[in-house]
C-alpha cells in the first residue's frame, strides 16, 4: 500500500529523483574516496617520508570534502522539495476526493477520521519520503560503494566481505523481520490505550453514574499491560540490534587486521590499505544501521498510507451527470416542481431500507410538510433532492428532470437547504449569508435577516453584518445559528426551499413569527419542511406522514386528523385533545 | 492529530531515529525544567537499583569499546614493524639500522624507525599480532554482551515506568472530582493523558540510554585521543565548538521556518476541518470550487513553508558530516606528518581515525536530543500537573445502606456553590416519596442539572444534606449511591463498541435476549435492523454512524436494562421527536413503577404526567405541585406554560 501510494505520486518527479540519486551517489563516493586518499598518505607519504606528498594529498582530500558537501546540500534541497511536493499532491487529491463524496461516504468514514487522514496521515507518509531521500537513498550506495572501494584496495582481503556482508545482512534482516509486526502491534496498542482513556474522560459521568469505574480500570489496565508486553518485546529485540551489528563489525575489523597482516607479509598489500579497509567497514556498518532506522519508520507510515489509500480508492456514490441537463425554465432558477417517484434508499448491506417506495409531489407556491418519528427517514428524504444521497431505486425529479442528470449549477441555484445542524463557517455574518450568493447586496442580506427574525440580534452584535463568526458558529446561540442558517438560504432566493427540522431551537413565538414572514417571502417557491413539532407544520398545504420509511398518509391537517391514526398519535402526543381540535 | 485541529496523534517510532532535526514538534519550553526533569527521573525510582546497574554496565561496555581501536592499532604497529624490520639488514641492531638509513639520506624514515619497536631482519611476528588480536576480540565480545544486557534492562526500566505513569494517570482520573473536568476542557485533559504520555515514552525510550551512552563515549574517546596524541586530540577538539556553532546557527534559522510551517499547517487543517464538517452545505450551495481554491492556495503555502523548514534544518546533517570529514582530513595530514617525524606510530593514526569518526557521531546525537528532552520534560510537567490536581474526598469503606432502596429522597436545606462568592443553589428542600415522578422545569441556568448532579454526588453539597431512604448520601460510598440510580444524560456518550455492548454497559452479563428486549422497549430495535451489522454494528469513536436521536435511544435502552431504583432523565428525550417520545414514555412508565424518577424536560407532555412539578428559578424551587394546581395558581409555572406551550392555542389557523 505504502509503496503503491508513494510510487504513484512520485511519478511526476522522476527526473528530480534521478538528480537526487545522482547527487547522493557523488556525495557518497566522495565520502568513500577519503579513506583511499588516506591510504595514499600512509603508503606513499608516511612510509617514504615524503612530507610534500602528504600535504598534496591532504589538499586533494579537502577538495573531495567540498564536492561532498555541495552534493549533499543539493540532495537535501531536491529531497525536501520532492517530499513536500508529494505531500502536497496527495493532500490535494484526498481533499478533492472527499469533496466529491456524498453524505453516504462522509457518514461511512466520519468527518473527524477524514480530517486526520487528510492532514496527519499524509504528513507521516511525507516524512517517510523525506527521510528516504536523505538517508535511505544513500544507504545502499554507501554499502555497495564501500564494498567496491574495499575491493579496489585489495581483492583477496575483500574476500572477507563475502563472509561479513551476508552475516550482517542476515542478522539485520532476521531482526527487522521480527520487529516489523511488533512495531505495528505497539502502534495499535497505543491507539487502544489512548482510545480507552479518551472514552473514560468523555464518558466520565456515565461511567460514574453506572458505577463502572472498576470495569473501566480493568479495561484500561488490560490495554496498558498489553501495550507494555509488546513494547517490552519490541524493546528487547531492538536492544539486540545495536550490539549485534557492532559485534559483527568489530569482529570483522579484527579479522581484517589478521588477514591483512598476512597479505602485507606476503607483499600483496600495502600497510595503508589496512587503515582504509577498516574505514570502509565502518561505512558499510553505518549504512546498514541507517537502513535499519528507516525500516522502523515504515510500519507507522504503512498504516497511514493504507488509511489514505482507502479514501483515494473510494468512489463517490453520487456521480456528477455526464451530460448535464438544464430544464427549459432554468434561466430564472426554474419553477421548482419537485417529484419523488417510487424512491427507495438503502445502505449497502442493510437488512431494511431507510426509505421504500416513497412517492410525492411538491408544487410551486405550496408548502409540503413531512412528519414522522426519528429514524423514519425524513432527513434522508430531503437529502435526496440536492443529491447528498442518490436513491437506490426510483427517481427524484426537479421540473421534470431527474436530479441525477441535472446540471449541478442549476441545482445549486434552485435549492436552498437549511440543514438539521445549522452549521456556520468561520468568517463574518455577511460571509455566511453570502455563502450561496456571493454577489448579494447588504440590502438583500438585511431583508433575509428580517424574514428569519434575525435582524435584531445581528444589529445588536458588534460590527453588525461584519461581526465575526467562529468556526461552526460556536459564538452564537443555537437559536441564532438556526435563524442565520435560514437567512442564508433565503438570500439565495431558490425555487425550492428545504427546511430540515430547522425551527426546533426556536421558541414557539419566534417560530410562529418566522413562519408568517416566510410565507410572504417564499411566494411562488416550493417549500418542503421536515419537522417534529405539529404546530410548525399544521398550516402546510399538504402533510406527508412517514413511518418506518414508508408514506403512511398525506393530506391537510384536518384530513389527517380524521383519517390517519399515526398522525393522530403524533399530534396528540404534543397537544391536548381540545387544543388539537 | 491532533484532534481542535485534530491533535496530531503522534505515535512513536519506538526506536531511536537518526539525528532528529526533522522538527516534529514545536519545542515547548517547560516552566520548571530542573524540577520536572528530576521528578521525571524520579519516576524510575522503583527500579533505581537496576538503573544504577544499567549505568555501570554502560560505563564498562563503553570503556571496553573505546579501548578496541587502540588495541587494533597496536596490532597494526606490530605488522608495520614487521615490514620495516624485514627491509633492514639482518643481524644489525636497531641503532645501526637507523644510522644506516640516515647515512643513506633517508632522514625522515630513520626518525620513524627510531621510534618503532623493530628488530632488523625480522618479518611480522604473527604470534604477537595474534595475541593482541585475541585481546581485541575478547574486548569486543565482552563489550557487546554487556551492551546487550544493558539495553535490555534499560528497556525494561523505561517501559515499566511509563506503564506505571499511565496507570497513575488513569487512577487519578477516577479520583478527580467532576468539577475538575468542568474547569479544564476535555481536550486538554485528554491531551495530557494521551499525547503527553506518548511523548514522555518516546523521550525516555530514545534519549535516556542514548544520552548516557553518547556522553560516556564522548568522554572515553576524548580520553583515548589525548592518550594517543594530545596534538591530534586538540585538532579534533576544535571541531566541537565549530559543530555546536553550526548546529545552533542553523537551528536558530530553522526555528522561525518551523513556526511558519506549523502556522500554515494549522490554517490548512482548519480549512479542511470546516469543509469536511460542513460538507453537505458546501455541496448544496455549490461552493466546491471556492473551497478547492482556498485549499489549493493554503496547500501551496504549506508546501513552500514546509520545504524551507525541512531544507534549512536538513542542512545540519551534511554540515556535520562536512565538519567530520574536515576533521578526518586534518587528522590524516597532521597524523601522517607526525608519523613521518616519528612522533606517532602508524597504528595510532589508524586508531585515531577511528576515534575521530566515533567522536563526531555522539556529538550530533546529543545536540539533536536536546530538543527532544525539552519537549519530553514539558510533557512530563503537564502530566505532573494533572497528577497533582486536588482529588475528591475519599469514600468510606464498605456499604452503609441497605442493598435495595425504596427510593425515598430528601433534600434538606441544600446549598451549593461553585465559586465561594457565587451561590448556585441555596436553601433547597424537597421531599420525594418512593415511586413518584418529579418533573423539574425552569429557564436555562436555573440549576436543574445541578440538582441532579448533587443527587448523583458528581458535586458535593456545600451545605445541608441529601438523604436516600433516610441515609445521608454523603456518608455512602459514591459507588453504592450511584448503583441505585439509573441515568440518561444530555450528552449521549457511547463507547467504541457494538450497539449490543453499549446497551449492556450498565448491566454486566446481560443476555442477548435481555438486550434485544430492552432495545425493543425503547424503540432501538427498529433502526438497529436497518444497519448493515445490526446489533453488532460498531459505534466508532465519534459515534458518527448513528444519528443524535438514535444515540439517545441507545442510552435510554442502556438505563432501561440496568433497572435501578431511582431514575434520572436529564432532558433525555429532547432530540427524540415527540412521537418516539410517547412510545418511550410508555416504556418508561412501566419502568418507573416503583421507582423514583427525576425528569428534566422542556416538553409539556413529559411534564404533564409528573406527580410533582418543581419550578426552579435561579437555584431555588419557586413552585411545587401538580400541573393543574400550578396552572390554577397562575404563578411562575403558569407564565412559563403560557410562553412556551400554549402557543398553538393562541394561534388558530
Amino acid at each position: 500500500m505504502l509503496v503503491r501510494l508513494i510510487r504513484a505520486y512520485l511519478r511526476p518527479y522522476t527526473r528530480t529523483i534521478n538528480v537526487i540519486v545522482l547527487l547522493q551517489l557523488v556525495q557518497t563516493l566522495a565520502t568513500l574516496y577519503l579513506p583511499t586518499l588516506n591510504a595514499d598518505i600512509i603508503d606513499d607519504g608516511v612510509v617514504k617520508g615524503d612530507t610534500g606528498y602528504i600535504l598534496v594529498v591532504g589538499g586533494q582530500m579537502v577538495a573531495v570534502t567540498l564536492v561532498q558537501i555541495v552534493c549533499a546540500v543539493g540532495a537535501v534541497y531536491f529531497g525536501a522539495r520532492t517530499a513536500m511536493a508529494l505531500g502536497r499532491d496527495i493532500r490535494a487529491d484526498v481533499f478533492d476526493r472527499v469533496q466529491s463524496f456524498s453524505a453516504r461516504e462522509m457518514g461511512r468514514f466520519g468527518a473527524p477520521s477524514l480530517i486526520t487522514r487528510t492532514t496527519n496521515d499524509v504528513q507521516q507518509v511525507q516524512m517517510l519520503c523525506l527521510m528516504s531521500f536523505t538517508l535511505m537513498v544513500s544507504a545502499p550506495i554507501m554499502c555497495v560503494g564501500g564494498i567496491a572501494m574495499a575491493l579496489n584496495q585489495d581483492v583477496p582481503l575483500s574476500g572477507l566481505l563475502l563472509l561479513i556482508v551476508p552475516v550482517l545482512g542476515i542478522t539485520v534482516t532476521l531482526i527487522v523481520r521480527r520487529m516489523r509486526p511488533l512495531f505495528r502491534d505497539v502502534q495499535e496498542r497505543i491507539d487502544t490505550v489512548n482510545r480507552v482513556l479518551r472514552e473514560q474522560i468523555t464518558g466520565i459521568r456515565v461511567i460514574r453514574a453506572f458505577v463502572r469505574d472498576g470495569h473501566e480500570r480493568k479495561r484500561f489496565t488490560g490495554a496498558n499491560t498489553a501495550l507494555m508486553d509488546v513494547s517490552l518485546r519490541a524493546g528487547r529485540l531492538m536492544s539486540l540490534m545495536f550490539p549485534t551489528v557492532m559485534l559483527v563489525v568489530n569482529l570483522s575489523s579484527v579479522a581484517v587486521v589478521w588477514a591483512g597482516g598476512h597479505r602485507i607479509d606476503s607483499g600483496g598489500m600495502q600497510i595503508g590499505a589496512l587503515t582504509a579497509f577498516i574505514s570502509y567497514l565502518m561505512q558499510i556498518l553505518t549504512s546498514v544501521m541507517m537502513a535499519t532506522f528507516m525500516f522502523m519508520m515504515v510500519p507507522r507510515a504503512e498504516v497511514c498510507a493504507e488509511r489514505v489509500q482507502e479514501v483515494l480508492d473510494t468512489g463517490t456514490s453520487v456521480v456528477p451527470p455526464l451530460r448535464p441537463v438544464a430544464p427549459l425554465a432554468s434561466a430564472d432558477g426554474g419553477r421548482g416542481l419537485l417529484e419523488l417517484r417510487g424512491v427507495e434508499f438503502r445502505y449497502p448491506g442493510a437488512e431494511e431500507p431507510v426509505l421504500r417506495d416513497v412517492s410525492l409531489t411538491a408544487h410551486p407556491g405550496r408548502t409540503t410538510a413531512v412528519i414522522g418519528s426519528t429514524g423514519s427517514g425524513k432527513s434522508t428524504l430531503l437529502g435526496l433532492v440536492p443529491r447528498l444521497f442518490d436513491a437506490t431505486d426510483g427517481s427524484v425529479r426537479l421540473d421534470g428532470v431527474d436530479v441525477r442528470d441535472l446540471d449541478p449549477a442549476v441545482m445549486t441555484r434552485s435549492i436552498g437547504l437549511v440543514p438539521q445542524k445549522p452549521y456556520l463557517f468561520s468568517g463574518t455574518v455577511a460571509s455566511n449569508l453570502r455563502y450561496g450568493k456571493p454577489d448579494a447586496s447588504d440590502e438583500e442580506l438585511w431583508q433575509a435577516l428580517e424574514t428569519a427574525q434575525a435582524r435584531d440580534f445581528v444589529e445588536a452584535m458588534e460590527g453588525g453584518l461584519e461581526a465575526p463568526i467562529a468556526q461552526g458558529g460556536s459564538n452564537v446561540s443555537g437559536g441564532q445559528r438556526q435563524r442565520l442558517a435560514i437567512a442564508r438560504a433565503l438570500v439565495l432566493r431558490p425555487s425550492v426551499y428545504l427546511f430540515d427540522d430547522s425551527f426546533s431551537a426556536l421558541d414557539y413565538a419566534t417560530d410562529a413569527r418566522l413562519r408568517a414572514a416566510l410565507a410572504d417571502e417564499t411566494g411562488n417557491a416550493t417549500v418542503v419542511i421536515v419537522a417534529q413539532r405539529v404546530s410548525t407544520i399544521r398550516g402546510a398545504d399538504r402533510i406527508v406522514v412517514l413511518d418506518e420509511g414508508r408514506v403512511v398518509g398525506s393530506g391537510t391537517h384536518g384530513e389527517l386528523m380524521t383519517g390517519n391514526q399515526t398522525y393522530r398519535e403524533i399530534v396528540l402526543s404534543q397537544l391536548t385533545e381540545q387544543e388539537a381540535a | 492529530m491532533s484532534t481542535s485541529s485534530p491533535a496530531p496523534r503522534r505515535g512513536p517510532a519506538p526506536a531511536a531515529g537518526p539525528g532528529r532535526f526533522m522538527g516534529g514538534q514545536p519545542v515547548e519550553r517547560s516552566m520548571d525544567f530542573r524540577g520536572s526533569g528530576r521528578r521525571l527521573l524520579g519516576a524510575l525510582r522503583p527500579e533505581r537499583g537496576i538503573a544504577f546497574a544499567v549505568l555501570a554496565l554502560c560505563t564498562v561496555s563503553i570503556t571496553l569499546t573505546v579501548l578496541g581501536p587502540k588495541v587494533l592499532g597496536h596490532a597494526t604497529d606490530l605488522i608495520f614493524a614487521g615490514i620495516v624490520g624485514r627491509q633492514l639488514p639482518e643481524g644489525a641492531t636497531k641503532a645501526e639500522a637507523v644510522q644506516h638509513l640516515r647515512d643513506g639520506g633517508q632522514g625522515t624514515v630513520a626518525d620513524m624507525v627510531a621510534s618503532m619497536n623493530v628488530t632488523p631482519g625480522q618479518g611480522i611476528d604473527f604470534g604477537a599480532v595474534g595475541t593482541v588480536l585475541l585481546w581485541a576480540l575478547g574486548l569486543y565480545v565482552v563489550a557487546s554482551l554487556l551492551n546487550l544486557i544493558q539495553a535490555r534492562v534499560a528497556t525494561n526500566v523505561v517501559q515499566r515506568a511509563v506503564f506505571r505513569m499511565r496507570e497513575d494517570v488513569e487512577q487519578k482520573l477516577a479520583r478527580l472530582p467532576l468539577s475538575y473536568f468542568d474547569k479544564q476542557s476535555r481536550g486538554e485533559v485528554l491531551s495530557r493523558a494521551t499525547n503527553d504520555i506518548d511523548n514522555i515514552q518516546q523521550t525516555l525510550q530514545q534519549t535516556l540510554s542514548q544520552i548516557m551512552a553518547s556522553l560516556l563515549t564522548l568522554v572515553g574517546v576524548l580520553a583515548m585521543m589525548f592518550w594517543i596524541s594530545p596534538l591530534l586530540a586538540l585538532v579534533a577538539l576544535v571541531t566541537v565548538p565549530v559543530s555546536v556553532l553550526v548546529a545552533t546557527r542553523v537551528g536558530k534559522r530553522a526555528q522561525p521556518q518551523f513556526v511558519q510551517q506549523w502556522k500554515t499547517t494549522g490554517r490548512l487543517n482548519a480549512h479542511i476541518e470546516e469543509m469536511y464538517t460542513g460538507h453537505a452545505l458546501v455541496k448544496v450551495f455549490g461552493r466546491e470550487r471556492e473551497s478547492a481554491e482556498i485549499f489549493r492556495a493554503q496547500n501551496e503555502k504549506l508546501y513552500e513553508a514546509g520545504f524551507r523548514a525541512q531544507f534549512i534544518s536538513g542542512l545540519i546533517q551534511p554540515a556535520m558530516t562536512f565538519i567530520g570529514n574536515l576533521n578526518y582530513v586534518l587528522v590524516a595530514v597532521v597524523g601522517g606528518l607526525r608519523v613521518a617525524s616519528g612522533a606517532l606510530s602508524i597504528g595510532d593514526v589508524q586508531a585515531f581515525v577511528q576515534y575521530s569518526r566515533q567522536f563526531s557521531q555522539p556529538l550530533t546525537q546529543v545536540a539533536s536530543m536536546a530538543n527532544m528532552v525539552q519537549s519530553g520534560v514539558a510533557s512530563a510537567e503537564r502530566v505532573f500537573e494533572l497528577l497533582d490536581a486536588e482529588e475528591q474526598t475519599p469514600d468510606p469503606e464498605g456499604p452503609v445502606g441497605p442493598r435495595t432502596v425504596l427510593g425515598q429522597v430528601e433534600f434538606e436545606d441544600v446549598s451549593f456553590r461553585y465559586q465561594p462568592d457565587t451561590p448556585l443553589i441555596e436553601g433547597l428542600s424537597l421531599s420525594v416519596s418512593p415511586g413518584q415522578t418529579v418533573a423539574i422545569v425552569g429557564p436555562t441556568g436555573a440549576g436543574k442539572t445541578t440538582l441532579v448532579n448533587l443527587l448523583m454526588r458528581f458535586y458535593e453539597v456545600s451545605g445541608g444534606r441529601i438523604t436516600l431512604d433516610g441515609v445521608d448520601a454523603a456518608t455512602m460510598p459514591r459507588e453504592e449511591l450511584r448503583s441505585h440510580i439509573g441515568m440518561v444524560l444530555q450528552d449521549t456518550w457511547l463507547f467504541g463498541g457494538t450497539i449490543a455492548e453499549n446497551i449492556a454497559y450498565g448491566s454486566e452479563g446481560a443476555s442477548h435476549e435481555a438486550i434485544v428486549e430492552a432495545a425493543k422497549a425503547t424503540h432501538v430495535d427498529r433502526f438497529v435492523r436497518t444497519l448493515p451489522d445490526g446489533y453488532d454494528t460498531v459505534i466508532d469513536e465519534e459515534g458518527s454512524n448513528v444519528s443524535v436521536g438514535e444515540k439517545q435511544l441507545i442510552t435510554i435502552a442502556r438505563a432501561f436494562l440496568s433497572g435501578p431504583s431511582i431514575l434520572v432523565l436529564d432532558e433525555a428525550t429532547s432530540s427524540v421527536d415527540t412521537r418516539t417520545e410517547v412510545l418511550i414514555q410508555h416504556a418508561m412508565a412501566s419502568l418507573r413503577t416503583g421507582r423514583t424518577s427525576f425528569v428534566i424536560a422542556h416538553r409539556l407532555s413529559t411534564i404533564r404526567d409528573a406527580d410533582v412539578i418543581l419550578v426552579m428559578e435561579s437555584g431555588r424551587i419557586v413552585e411545587q405541585g401538580s400541573h393543574d394546581a400550578l396552572v390554577a395558581a397562575e404563578g411562575a409555572y403558569a407564565r412559563l406554560y403560557a410562553a412556551q406551550f400554549a402557543e398553538p392555542v393562541a394561534e388558530p389557523e
